[in-house]
């Protein structure tokens, strides 16, 4: 059953969805070798675009994901979708239900769906959509969509792997700003007002115009704004244009590009650490004991910190004095 | 550093409309740390055997309430079998006489959960029956 690496990754490169299904299930789950089975299929990749799609829980991003597929592939591209949710802090359960608004998609032959949980991960989700999607480039997939609910840092941070971010908006939420709060902005490269259908998103629209007229102060060419009928297909295949020529712009430039290699790099290097001191304290205690230490108040949590450096500069060989 | 999850699809074929019964087993096996993958009512089995494979799920729930739970379930499993899929646990909760029970398990369904199964029963049993 659990079949070698070598054997998914020769699947992969054959086209064979359950090789690419199961490769995607052992690098999640950082099964011994998944580093070693990305070094081999990041150099397959390299051509998909990646398209980030965020926005409030509700806005219509499951659906205007399907209706942005099934345009694509009508155009004759194949696509691959990671639909991302949280996972209950509590449990580490999730329920991931994307699928249910994805009705086209789901009967596509040329769409891969797969839903991810963010797993809580120590600066892990970001890595963990980034290593999905580099798969699924290298499967062959020509666009990759993520969509992720645009609420917490750690959804920020995975559209940021995208070449091309949106974020969707609708009318009637009371204030259609709100999609725009920090970190959001300096991300988007453009704007849906999604469920046109309804009243209010010519206002939103100009809501949202206005404020990145202020933000821009006029410099600059300012990211479009659309407006869309997701259940309908209605400015979907407007949209699509839109996203269609963004891929040969804007993030595609080298600094950029370098930019997020940099925080790539960082962010292995990070959860590698962390995880390593984590290994060792689990069996020292020395984390434990710290923390036992702070509730007695007998010390606290800036000390700890200081009294657990020696250790791992210890583990790294590193020289006392850097 | 291993970071599994045991992973649910939880779906309904056919056109039977009662999604009580599949959304409480879906919110629960969350709320018992599974990764549930729900895919709502009116799914063909062609459509829950294709998201099972490209989820990589360990294991697939149906939920049947219409009375034609023999020949739904008969249809996901021969399509799990021309998928060379069947190590994928399949379990069937909903309105199921007692009768019939044992015609599912000799198609291959590992558990059948009737009206009033607890959700810790359903969770117990796929820890159980998923080996991690
Ligand atoms: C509520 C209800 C409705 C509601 C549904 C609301 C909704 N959106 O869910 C309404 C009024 C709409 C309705 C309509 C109909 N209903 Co009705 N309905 C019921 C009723 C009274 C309760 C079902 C329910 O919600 N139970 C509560 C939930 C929590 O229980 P449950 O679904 O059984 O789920 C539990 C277990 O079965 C199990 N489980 C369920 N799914 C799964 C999945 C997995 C993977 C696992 C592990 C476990 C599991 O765990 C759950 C928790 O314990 C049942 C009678 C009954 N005793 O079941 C009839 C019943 C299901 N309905 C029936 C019928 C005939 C109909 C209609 C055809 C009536 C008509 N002529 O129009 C329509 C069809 C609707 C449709 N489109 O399919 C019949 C079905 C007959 C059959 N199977 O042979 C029943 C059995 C009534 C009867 N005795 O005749 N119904
Ligand atoms: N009126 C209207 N409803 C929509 C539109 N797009 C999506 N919806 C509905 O909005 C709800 C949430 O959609 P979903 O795609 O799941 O949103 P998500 O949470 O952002 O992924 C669903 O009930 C959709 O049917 C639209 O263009 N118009
Ligand atoms: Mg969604």
């Amino acid at each position: 059953m659990q079949a070698s690496w070598e054997t998914l990754l020769d699947g992969v490169k054959k086209g064979n969805e359950r090789s690419l299904a199961r490769i995607i299930t052992l690098v999640e789950n950082r099964e011994n070798g998944w580093k070693d089975a990305m070094k081999r299929l990041y150099p397959l990749g390299g051509k998909a675009k990646i398209i980030g799609v965020t926005g409030s829980p509700g806005a219509g991003k499951s659906t205007l994901t399907n209706s942005i597929a099934r345009e694509l592939v009508s155009r004759g591209r194949t696509v691959g979708i990671i639909a991302v949710d949280p996972s209950s802090p509590f449990s580490g359960g999730a329920l991931l239900g994307d699928r249910l608004r994805m009705r086209d998609a789901v009967n596509l032959p040329e769409i891969f769906i797969r839903s991810m949980a963010t797993r809580g991960a120590l600066g892990g989700l970001c890595q963990g959509a980034r290593d999905v999607s580099r798969i699924l480039d290298a499967f062959g997939k020509d666009v990759i969509l993520i969509e992720t609910v645009g609420v917490g840092q750690d959804e920020v941070e995975v559209v940021k792997t995208a070449d091309l971010v949106m974020v969707v908006c609708v009318p009637g939420q009371g204030d259609g700003i709100q999609a725009l709060k920090a970190g959001i902005m300096e991300i988007a490269d453009l704007y849906v007002v999604n469920k046109a259908d309804r009243e209010g998103a010519h206002e939103v629209a100009a809501d949202i115009g206005g404020m990145l007229d202020i933000a821009s102060e006029g410099s600059g060419p300012r990211p479009p704004i659309l407006k869309t009928s997701a259940i309908n297909y209605q400015g979907v295949r407007e949209l699509v244009d839109v996203l269609v020529h963004g891929f040969d712009a804007g993030k595609n430039r080298a600094d950029w590009r370098a930019l997020r290699i940099k925080e790539e790099i960082l962010s292995l290097m990070e959860s590698e650490i962390l995880h390593y001191l984590q290994d060792k304290w689990d069996r020292t205690g020395d984390l434990d004991k710290a923390i036992h230490q702070i509730l007695k108040q007998q010390t606290d949590p800036y000390s700890a910190a200081d009294s657990l450096l020696p250790l791992m500069r210890e583990a790294f060989g590193i020289k006392e004095t850097t | 550093m291993n970071n599994k999850k045991i992973r649910v699809l939880i779906a309904k074929p056919g056109l039977d409309g009662h999604e009580r019964g599949a959304r409480i087993i879906a919110y629960g096996l969350r709320d018992a740390g599974f990764e549930v993958i729900y895919t709502g009512l009116r799914q063909s089995p062609e459509q829950i055997v294709s998201a099972a494979l490209q989820e990589d799920v360990d294991v697939i729930g149906l939920s049947i309430l219409s009375g034609a739970h023999l020949s739904l379930t008969q249809k996901v499993v021969d399509q799990l079998k021309s998928k060379k899929a069947e190590d994928i646990l399949l379990i069937v909760g909903g309105v199921i006489p007692e009768q019939d029970v044992a015609s599912l398990k000799e198609m291959g369904v590992a558990g059948v959960f009737t009206a009033g199964s607890a959700v810790s029963q359903v969770a117990g049993f796929i820890s159980e029956s998923v080996a991690c």
